[in-house]
C-alpha cells in the first residue's frame, strides 16, 4: 500500500471515531434537553406563586425592607455568571463570559466595584486563567443543577447584601446567565437581582388588581421571610434555564461536529479512491513497460 | 369552583405537589396553627416547619415542610409554597 494512501485511511479511520464521539453526545443531549425543559415547566408553579405574593406585599406596603431599598449611590456590585462545567457545547459559555465582560466595563465605567461569584468549572477556568479575583465558585451540577445549590448561592448573596459596604459587603447583585429561547437559539441575559425591581406581571394585559391582604404576623416579618424565598427562586430559575441552554447548545455543537466529520470521511474516502486508482495505474504501466522493454530485448537477439 | 369550595394548589420549589378542592386546609404558620375555610379573608402568611392538611376534598391530604414557606388566600384561593418536602404518603 502506498504512503500517501495509508495516511489517508489513518486520517478516515479518525473521523470515524470522532463521529461516534460526538454522536454520541448529539443523542444524550437531545434526551436531555427534554427533560431540563420539564424541569423549567415544573418549577414554573412555585415561580408564578412566589413572583404574586411578592408583588402583592410589594405593592400594598411601604415596608422600608433593606432588600428593596435603592442605595443612593452603588459602590460595589456583586456579579454571578453561570456558564457550564463542560465546554463542547459550542459558544454556550464564550457567549455569557463575552456578555460579562461587557457588564464589567460598564460598571467599570460607573465607578463601581465588582465582586464575582462563578458557577461552572468554565467560567472558573477562564478567571483563573487571566488570573482575576472572584469570590466563590459552584462547581459540579450546571448540567443538573439542584435546588439545594440554589439555596446556598441564595443565603451567600443575601448575607453579602446585607453586610455593609464598609464592611466588605455589596450593594448590588445582578446575574449573568443563558435563556433558553429556542432549541436553536440561546441569548446570554444580565439580570439585576437586588435590590429588587419587582415585575409586576409577565403580561401587562394580566395585569390585576391585589386584594388586600392580611398579613401574618406583620408586613415587616413578610417581606422578611419572602425576599429571600424569592431570590432563591429567582437564581434557580437562571440556573434552570441555564442548564436547558447548556444542553440544546451541546447538541447543536454535536450535530455540527457530527455533521462535519461526515463530510471529513467522504472528501477523505475519495482522495484514498483516487490514491488508489494512481496506484494502480502506476502498477499497470511499470508491467507495460517492463514487458515492452523484455519484448524488445528478445527481437534485439 | 362553587362558593363554599376553596380551591388548594400546593407548590415545591422543583414541582407541583398537590392542586384540587377542599373544604378545609390547616397549615402551621410562624406564629401558630391556623385553619382556612371557604370565605377566608385574603392573607399571606409565613408557614414554619411542619404540617399542612387538607381535607373536605375528594381525599384527605398531608404534606411535610422542614424549611416552611408561605401561603396565600383570596377568593377561595388557597396557594401554598413549600420550600422543600412533599407529600406524606
Amino acid at each position: 500500500m502506498g504512503a500517501q494512501l495509508r495516511v489517508y485511511r489513518q486520517r478516515i479511520s479518525s473521523a470515524k471515531t470522532t463521529k461516534k464521539i460526538t454522536r454520541a453526545m448529539e443523542l444524550i443531549s437531545a434526551s436531555r434537553i427534554a427533560k431540563a425543559q420539564q424541569r423549567v415547566a415544573a418549577s414554573t408553579p412555585y415561580t408564578k406563586a412566589v413572583t404574586r405574593a411578592v408583588s402583592a406585599v410589594a405593592t400594598y406596603s411601604d415596608a422600608d425592607h433593606p432588600l428593596t431599598t435603592q442605595p443612593e449611590k452603588i459602590r460595589k456590585t456583586a456579579v454571578v455568571i453561570f456558564t457550564s462545567d463542560r465546554g463542547l457545547a459550542g459558544a454556550f459559555s464564550t457567549n455569557v463570559l463575552k456578555e460579562a465582560e461587557q457588564l464589567r466595563t460598564l460598571l467599570q465605567d460607573e465607578g463601581k466595584e465588582i465582586d464575582y461569584y462563578l458557577v461552572g468549572r468554565k467560567a472558573v477556568n477562564y478567571f483563573k486563567f487571566r488570573k482575576r479575583e472572584f469570590k466563590k465558585e459552584w462547581i459540579g451540577s450546571t448540567d443538573l443543577p439542584e435546588f439545594e445549590t440554589a439555596q446556598e448561592l441564595a443565603s451567600t448573596l443575601t448575607e453579602a447584601f446585607l453586610t455593609d459596604y464598609d464592611q466588605g459587603g455589596v450593594e448590588e447583585i445582578i446575574l449573568v446567565g443563558n435563556h433558553f429561547v429556542s432549541m436553536i437559539s440561546q441569548d446570554p441575559r444580565t439580570t439585576r437581582l437586588l435590590p429588587l425591581e419587582v415585575v409586576e406581571a409577565e403580561d401587562e394585559n394580566e395585569a390585576e388588581l391585589y386584594p388586600l391582604y392580611e398579613f401574618e404576623p406583620e408586613v415587616e416579618q413578610v417581606l422578611d421571610a419572602l425576599l429571600p424565598v424569592y431570590i432563591e427562586n429567582r437564581i434557580f430559575n437562571v440556573m434552570l434555564q441555564s442548564a436547558a441552554s447548556e444542553h440544546a447548545a451541546r447538541q447543536k455543537a454535536m450535530k455540527a461536529a457530527t455533521d462535519n466529520a461526515d463530510k471529513l470521511i467522504q472528501d477523505f474516502t475519495r482522495l484514498a479512491n483516487q490514491a488508489r486508482q494512481a496506484e494502480i495505474t502506476q502498477q499497470i504501466s511499470e508491467i507495460v513497460g517492463g514487458a515492452d522493454a523484455l519484448g524488445n530485448t528478445d527481437q534485439d537477439n | 369552583m362553587s362558593e363554599n369550595q376553596l380551591q388548594v394548589n400546593i407548590v415545591a420549589a422543583d414541582h407541583e405537589v398537590w392542586s384540587g378542592e377542599a373544604k378545609l386546609v390547616v397549615a402551621k404558620t410562624i406564629v401558630g396553627e391556623i385553619g382556612l375555610m371557604p370565605g377566608h379573608e385574603p392573607m399571606l402568611a409565613i408557614l414554619g416547619a411542619g404540617e399542612i392538611r387538607v381535607s373536605g376534598g375528594g381525599s384527605d391530604i398531608k404534606a411535610t415542610t422542614e424549611l416552611g414557606g408561605f401561603l396565600s388566600v383570596e377568593n377561595n384561593e388557597v396557594t401554598v409554597v413549600m420550600r422543600d418536602g412533599g407529600l406524606d404518603s
